[in-house]
């Protein structure tokens, strides 16, 4: 009985949680998305990313922001063949 | 005395700021308090009406910063409580006129004399802003539960954070307990979780805001309004004192369900 569409404050907070982090670090989306594509590049110089699991974004923590990165990785060559 | 100054501000202009800064400082004198109120916002005088001061007015900021007055001679004293004086903004004038060493020095001057300064910040971020902000003990950052409003804030509070003035106490003004409840409207415990800065008040939406105002008597002395009430209780916690936050919701609207359910059963 609790299940609705989703109502208008909540939506303004969604959309503030959102604008409030770009303002915070003033990056727009748009680098954003650049930060994440460079971010990946360099580290698959290293290791072998599985691209399906990554989930690299700016989280709110308390008024500091933090890039939280979560990459999930391939297993070596020499270990999957074994 | 060593007086604290309190610096009131929101970046959006609209939200409430002057009705706050009337109320805060007329209700620290009503609880006894020596208290001197400052409209920053020069060229955009409003203190003055909202206190009902402006008929009073002789000198103003910038006359006593440029020395065509002593300072006491452009402190108005509101005859209605014991301790309240205003010192308003020039009309004719504009942010440039002072300077936040000037805004320093002032205060420094009045320290002495009274337990509270507080000052009105000019919306925006600009000369204003700086000037109300450089004497500040304390920053209050006031905005309304909108989605404009509590960006422009969060902004504010960075600002005031970059400039070693913060932590900024929160309040939030004109929450419609009616539209919360719908889901319409951002509760305080949403606005707190995304701009991070602790509350120290809640003002509900009262029609009797604006009766005070019209009147030039704040909502503050007004015993049976709510925001009325809220206002105390700001100014009771900045006082020191532990005041919970007024139950804004359930009362009025469960003692009316209960009351249509009786009145339900007796029909």
């Amino acid at each position: 009985m609790f299940r609705r569409k989703q109502k208008s404050a909540s939506s303004a907070k969604d959309r503030l949680q959102f604008v409030l982090i770009h303002d915070r670090t003033n990056l727009t989306p748009e680098q954003m998305n650049r930060l994440k594509d460079e971010l990946l590049t360099v580290l698959a110089k290293y290791v072998s990313i599985d691209g399906q699991g990554v989930n690299i974004s700016v989280e709110q923590d308390g008024r500091e922001q933090r890039l939280l990165a979560d990459i999930p990785l391939k297993p070596a060559e020499t270990l999957r063949r074994r | 005395m060593a007086a604290k100054v309190i610096t009131v501000t929101s970046g959006k202009g609209g939200v409430g700021k002057t009705t706050n800064v009337a109320n805060i400082a007329a209700g620290l004198a009503l609880g006894g308090s020596k208290v001197v109120c400052i409209d920053g916002d020069i060229g955009l005088r409003n203190l003055d009406v909202v206190l009902g001061l402006e008929n009073r007015i002789v000198y103003d900021l910038v006359d006593v910063i440029e020395g065509r007055c002593r300072l006491r001679q452009a402190m108005i004293k509101d005859k209605r409580i014991a301790d309240l004086y205003l010192i308003p903004a020039a009309q004719t004038r504009d942010k440039t006129a002072v300077s936040p060493s000037d805004m320093v020095r002032l205060c420094d001057q009045m320290r002495p004399e009274f337990d509270w300064i507080v000052i009105d910040c000019p919306a925006g971020i600009e000369r204003g802003f700086r000037n109300a902000l450089a004497p500040a003990d304390m920053v209050l950052v006031v905005t309304n539960p909108e989605i404009s409003a509590v960006r422009d804030a969060d902004r504010i509070i960075g600002l005031v954070e970059a400039e070693e003035k913060g932590p900024a106490l929160l309040i939030l003004n004109r929450v419609n307990m009616e539209m919360v409840k719908r889901g319409d409207m951002l509760t305080p415990d949403d606005v707190v979780d995304l701009l991070a800065i602790e509350l120290i008040g809640i003002i509900p939406e009262d029609e009797q805001v604006l009766v005070g105002s019209n009147q030039g008597v704040p909502v503050v002395f007004d015993q049976k309004s709510r925001a009325g009430q809220a206002f105390r209780n700001v100014c009771a916690r900045l006082n020191g004192e532990n005041v919970p936050f007024m139950d804004l919701e359930a009362r009025p609207a469960l003692f009316g369900r209960l009351g249509k359910l009786f009145r339900g059963a007796a029909d």
